[in-house]
């Protein structure tokens, strides 16, 4: 069984945890994790505004600041999980991300990704309810705190 | 040359210097584009050599006081501050997103108001992404705030941004005075980017906390502090006694700079690049071409548009107009476009167009012209680009501030500020 465990900075620790509770042994799991890239553009859409301004890079390029704690977020999750995992990071349009690689996946684990303190619809964002209408194989949806009412 | 040609001559030149400014062609510095048309239009007597010096002598006080803000930025920089403000908004956030995200308010406008747009974008921008992510927060609400606030934060001061710098001297306003006319529309422009963006971004700040480790307690660089408050001071304080606020920028900006190269903590290239000479070449020389247009019909196209009194509704109409232009072909020709006519009408036109072309430019970021270069530019590096979303939050806060900021303003003015 191949099973992607799809973690967002805010509560990755949640779906970790259910991820190695859930998941069997011999499953090969993949860790995921996907930054988006619009910060990235708005900071560096503002830049462009500067016109005539000196071509120097800044001390540290945009794109690196994402990359390093992406890595950070996933190595701290497989220190959580306990055992073997891929680590996948990537960058772009999440919902789509995320979709794309559940297509080699049977399962996908994700948490909810909005007002998850409570029960209702509005726990599901729009990018996790993308991801859960259009992943190509079984959800594992998490709750990422223990709901009230 | 007839007048109608030495128009088109004068346009084409500015055209041609933003085109450049924009594509940045690595074969090509704008500066080069921008002396070389300055000079051209002179050469074809579309500005005289007297006018054309005039005009370089009214500039180059603006130019050399710019220059002792970028050294005063580039040193606090050295100085570790921007790395500092990123550790005093991690712990100050305590784990709370919409904590966070009104610190990245504090600092934002503080930096923009002291320092000025560019480090705000430049080197506080970089240091809020990696703070937010640090944090494990959506960096979006920070970085949007960050970026709008680096425009609509840049109205109190003469040095918040070179636009103020611009239109300052033409202004006659005293360092104080345009500070106490501007101080109620900052604090309406920054309310209205507070609302507008809470309720936008509202799923992001929701998010119940998480529990990361609390960041460790900064340490606040002290030499940039005390060199930072001591010129703020000295602009304040200089202002009645009639010292030119360049020479106290100037002082601020040896006293951070003169230490580093003596303690070889900086060199002497590290201080001229800071310096950005192209830039200030390039300010020089827009500030000609800007100048040859004026004279040759710009000026008299522009009173055609921009409300010549200073009721509520004509600030209003120059805020706006001013806005637009400043959407077109980005602020800083846009407010050299409009000062010279916007003076005629008195100060009270002159900071009405500053908020247009201040608070305006987050409608689009790039302004239309530059977008469309911008666009290419961005297929280039990013794939995915939500620009739907920039302009959603544009328009939510771009006209909102627009009206509150010229309100307060004309309010102001009535009450004698």
């Amino acid at each position: 069984m191949r099973a992607l465990v799809w973690i967002v900075a805010e509560t990755w620790q949640a779906t970790v945890a259910a991820a190695a509770a859930f998941l069997p042994a011999e499953a090969d799991v993949t860790l995921l994790y996907v930054t988006a890239a619009d910060a990235e553009t708005v900071a560096r859409g503002a830049r462009y505004a500067l016109l005539g301004r000196s071509h120097r890079p800044a001390a540290e390029p945009l794109d690196t600041i994402s990359e390093q704690s992406a890595r950070r977020l996933l190595a701290d999750a497989q220190a959580v999980l306990g055992r073997d995992a891929v680590l996948d990071a990537r960058s772009g349009r999440i919902e789509h991300e995320v979709v794309a690689a559940a297509g080699t996946a049977d399962l996908i684990v994700l948490a909810r990704d909005q007002d998850y303190a409570h029960r209702g619809p509005r726990s599901l964002g729009p990018t996790a309810r993308y991801v859960v209408d259009h992943a190509p194989c079984a959800v594992l949806l998490i709750w990422p705190d223990t709901p009230s009412g | 040359m007839p007048a109608g040609l030495t128009l088109a001559l004068s346009l084409a030149g500015l055209a041609a210097t933003l085109a450049v400014a924009v594509a940045r062609p690595p074969w090509l510095p704008e500066a080069v584009v921008a002396i070389v048309a300055a000079s051209g239009l002179v050469a074809v007597g579309a500005l005289n050599t007297d006018r054309a010096g005039e005009a370089v002598g009214h500039l180059a006080p603006t130019i050399g006081f710019l220059a002792a803000l970028l050294l005063l930025a580039d040193g606090c920089r050295r100085d570790g501050l921007f790395g500092a403000l990123g550790d005093v908004m991690a712990r100050g956030s305590r784990d709370s997103p919409r904590r966070l995200l009104a610190l990245v308010f504090a600092v934002a406008s503080g930096v923009t108001v002291t320092l000025g747009l560019d480090p705000t974008i430049v080197l506080l921008t970089p240091v809020v992404l990696a703070t937010a992510t640090r944090l494990r927060m959506s960096p979006k609400p920070d970085v949007y705030a960050t970026a709008h606030l680096a425009n609509s934060a840049s109205l109190l001061l003469p040095i918040s941004n070179l636009t103020n710098l611009l239109a300052f001297t033409a202004s006659g306003l005293s360092f104080t005075r345009f500070a106490a006319l501007m101080l109620l529309p900052t604090v309406a422009a920054i309310a209205v980017e507070w609302v507008v963006l809470n309720r936008f971004f509202a799923a992001e700040l929701g998010r119940p906390p998480g529990h990361e480790a609390t960041p460790a307690a900064p340490h606040l660089p002290r030499l940039s502090l005390t060199v930072l408050s001591g010129t703020l001071a000295g602009f304040l304080a200089g202002a009645p006694l009639g010292i030119s606020p360049v020479w106290i920028a100037t002082a601020g900006a040896a006293a951070i700079t003169v230490p580093a190269l003596v303690r070889r903590t900086a060199k002497a290239g590290d201080v001229v690049r800071a310096l950005q000479p192209s830039f200030l070449v390039f300010v020089l020389g827009l500030g000609v071409i800007v100048v040859a247009a004026s004279d040759n019909g710009l000026a008299t196209a522009v009173r055609v548009v921009l409300p010549g009194g200073t009721s509520l509704p004509d600030l209003l109409g120059i805020a706006a107009v001013s806005a637009v232009l400043a959407n077109l072909v980005n602020n800083l020709p846009a407010i050299l476009i409009i000062t010279p006519v916007a003076v005629a009408s008195g100060p009270a036109a002159v900071l009405a167009a500053l908020v247009g072309v201040n608070v305006g430019p987050n409608l689009t970021y790039v302004g239309s012209l530059a977008t469309l270069l911008w666009r290419r530019l961005l297929r280039a590096e990013d794939t995915d680009v939500n620009l739907g979303e920039f302009t959603r939050l544009g328009a939510a806060t771009v006209p909102a501030a627009l009206a509150a900021s010229t309100l307060l303003l004309w309010c102001g003015v009535k009450a004698g500020l």
